[in-house]
């Protein structure tokens, strides 16, 4: 541990490092913080089929505008993702598909076309192009200062949008029928939510690359959700649990030849999730084995004195908070 | 044959084998499922290379598959767990699996032909070059082999188990009552999408795999709503999008799998908007048609309650019907000119008048009276 600090420690001098880890970080915090909503929405797999979705959009720009300039391409990217979102709402509206199939249709034929474009791109003279291929990877060792700067300021931006609409999104979230019936513009609110995880998707494709961007989004909010059970909290821990995988597979990755960046990021967030899933509290399966062992043996001592123990309750304490899913049951049935 | 006619000989098998597993992914909802398994199938032949140090092994082969089982095994237990739902799960477990590959691969086969980009790609325009010799004989393209021996095993696998599989997706309840051990089926289902996934990956790549299993079984659900029709139009819409794609890209030069998957999405667009029944034309037809016979119903309804009243005179007129029913002149003026044109309402000058076949179909709406 004290070695990993630092080496740590010393590799923050070096420059690629540092902006690697710093990218990798901010990355983490937005993916973090809106990946929470896909989760909770039950549309964890929406950032995949995007960042699929999102190639053809980067190829096109490249193509139309001839420059690598990533604010351009990224601005691409976003048209693209946009688009597929909008196609899968309006889809699955007007057919009886599921969104399952919608989706897996349009992740695997909006990137289908992205190569069909993308081999146009790599017929031109010019050497622009070779930097395309970098975002089916993402090659984080490319990301500069500038690049950092621009994901941070679309970041930003993201995550004021959140704050500003934060009861909005929240009542979307847990209960849209209730909020179609207060009279919120849900459909505009939907849109405006998976626009936003479109740019967290499209910041991240840099870093991590198509195929490995929904873990991004998945893995912290999933991690989050096992330590609470309030939606402020969860977004916080994933923005944290983000931010620090984005830094320990940053730097992991600089320690050994062959580590290649993105898998390392999303390999660290998938320990931060294996390590909710198994010792949260009252969550955890570990926590959720010994409590069946204290009701086992609480049970034999009930069964030997004829009554429970008078100490402790059998089942958990009666002045535990709720379970949130189970009161939100009940308020919808009534 | 020259390996042109070998090139489109092998996609269109492929894509028949794809679309026949593909049909009970859409219908089971787990259409994501192939996503997972064709991008975790890479794993087990990395794992399976470092252990044989042989690319042509069929270890590799049987690593792959396993991988598949192992993925879908994976995604089950962590959603029973019930801390994670299924789509979050499929979510979690195929970048694990697909990160240790790319790792495995640039740490220790880096200089061997397992290109990360060949992965998401393949390369079809090679596959002729690998061929399978038997005591000097040629017997054809090594992924032609493999091919047709897998569309073989589906399309036996589903005759033997029609019934099954057709209960187990519908009504897994009843099929469960049956004893046909639902969950038995369901992992035999994934090991035939891995197989599948793994013949298909090595000639056309994992986006392609995705695309000829679920776009064209989605595009022939538009279609039909039999079972049987759906699995051979999903076939046959897939053997089309793979040879349209093979001449497109021909035409383009441009990569064979992207240009295949885009022409498996312009197939759906087609189906999408044109469908007999569910396409969004026909819908937009329908619609249109119901809107005027209703707005005829209404008119006819309206001239009927008020016949022999004593306001006969001033409902049963043209300008009664901007006033009364809130329809706007333009559309009272059409409703009219429909409904005479059907003979159902009579005009002479300012007055209305029901014709025999129009008060039959204000008394059969059970509205009028």
């Amino acid at each position: 541990m004290l070695e990993f600090f630092l080496s740590l420690w010393s590799s923050w001098g070096d420059y690629t490092i540092r902006m690697v880890a710093l990218g990798a970080a901010v990355l983490g915090v937005i993916s973090g913080v809106l990946g929470c909503y896909a989760v909770l929405r039950r549309q964890a797999l929406l950032g995949d089929a995007m960042s699929h979705a999102a190639l053809p959009g980067i190829v096109l720009a490249y193509l139309l505008f001839g420059t690598r300039d990533l604010g351009i391409l990224l601005l691409g990217a976003a048209a693209a993702g946009w688009l597929a979102a909008f196609l899968l709402l309006s889809i699955t509206r007007h057919t009886h598909l599921k969104e399952d199939t919608v989706l897996g249709l349009l992740l695997s034929v909006f990137f289908g076309f992205g190569m069909v474009l993308l081999a146009f791109a790599q017929k031109q003279p010019t050497a622009a192009q070779a930097g395309l291929s970098r975002f089916l990877f993402g090659q984080a060792a490319t990301v500069v200062e500038r690049d950092v700067l621009t994901m941070a300021g679309i970041g930003a931006l993201a995550l004021v949008l959140v704050a500003l609409f934060w009861k909005e999104f929240k009542l979307l979230s847990f209960d849209p029928d209730y909020a179609a019936t207060l009279g919120l513009p849900v459909r505009l609110l939907d849109v405006g939510l998976t626009s936003l995880i479109v740019v967290a998707v499209v910041v991240g494709l840099q870093m991590v690359g198509v195929v490995l961007m929904s873990a991004m989004l998945v893995a912290p909010a999933v991690a989050a959700r096992q330590w609470t059970d309030r939606l402020g909290t969860m977004l916080l821990l994933a923005g944290l649990f983000g931010a620090v995988a984005g830094i320990v597979g940053a730097v992991l990755s600089a320690s050994a030849r062959g580590l290649s960046t993105g898998p390392m990021i999303v390999l660290s967030v998938s320990s931060i999730v294996l390590f909710s899933l198994l010792f949260a509290p009252r969550r955890g399966l570990v926590w959720h084995w010994f409590q069946r062992q204290r009701n086992a043996r609480r049970l034999r001592w009930a069964m030997q004195h004829g009554d429970v123990p008078p100490s402790v309750p059998v089942m958990p304490p009666a002045d535990a908070p709720p379970d949130p899913r189970i009161a939100e049951q009940k308020g919808a049935s009534r | 044959m020259t390996s042109q006619q070998e090139v489109q000989l092998i996609a269109a098998v492929i894509a028949a084998a794809c679309a026949l597993p593909g049909v009970f992914l859409v219908l089971r909802r787990m259409a994501m499922m192939s996503d997972a398994i064709s991008h975790t199938v890479l794993f087990g032949i990395v794992v399976g290379f470092l252990l044989t140090r042989d690319l042509g092994s069929p270890l590799l082969f049987l690593g792959a598959v396993l991988t598949g089982v192992l993925t879908v095994s994976l995604v089950e237990l962590l959603n029973q767990t019930r801390l994670v739902k299924q789509d979050a799960a499929i979510g979690l477990v195929f970048p694990v699996l697909f990160s240790i590959a790319v790792i495995l691969i640039s740490r220790f086969a880096g200089n061997v032909h397992l290109d990360t980009d060949a992965v998401l790609l393949g390369e079809l325009a090679y596959a002729p070059f690998d061929r399978v010799e038997w005591q000097g004989i040629d017997l054809g393209p090594r992924a032609l082999l493999v091919g047709s021996g897998v569309l073989l095993f589906n399309l036996g696998f589903i005759g033997l188990f029609y019934k099954e599989l057709k209960l187990a997706t519908f009504d897994p309840a009843l099929a469960a009552t049956f004893g046909f051990l639902p969950v038995l089926l369901h992992y035999s289902l994934m090991v035939i999408v891995s197989v599948t996934a793994v013949a298909a990956f090595d000639a056309v790549g994992s986006i392609l795999v995705i695309a000829l299993m679920i776009a064209p079984p989605a595009t022939a659900y538009l279609l039909t709503e039999r079972l049987g029709t759906m699995l051979w139009l999903s076939m046959l819409i897939g053997v089309a999008s793979a040879l349209a794609g093979y001449w497109l890209a021909w035409v383009l030069d441009v990569s064979i799998a992207g240009s295949m998957a885009t022409m498996t999405g312009v197939l759906f667009v087609g189906a999408f908007l044109f469908a007999p029944e569910r396409g969004l034309v026909a819908t937009a037809h329908r619609r249109t048609r119901q809107r005027w016979a209703f707005a005829q119903q209404l008119l006819v309804v309206h001239l009927h309650n008020h016949a022999g009243s004593s306001d006969e005179a001033e409902e049963c007129s043209p300008a009664a019907l901007h006033g009364h029913l809130r329809w706007s002149p333009d559309f009272a003026a059409q409703v009219l000119q429909r409904a005479e044109r059907n003979g159902i309402v009579r005009r002479d000058a300012e007055r209305l008048w029901l014709t025999e076949q129009g008060r039959k179909l204000a008394q059969g709406t059970g509205v009028g009276g």
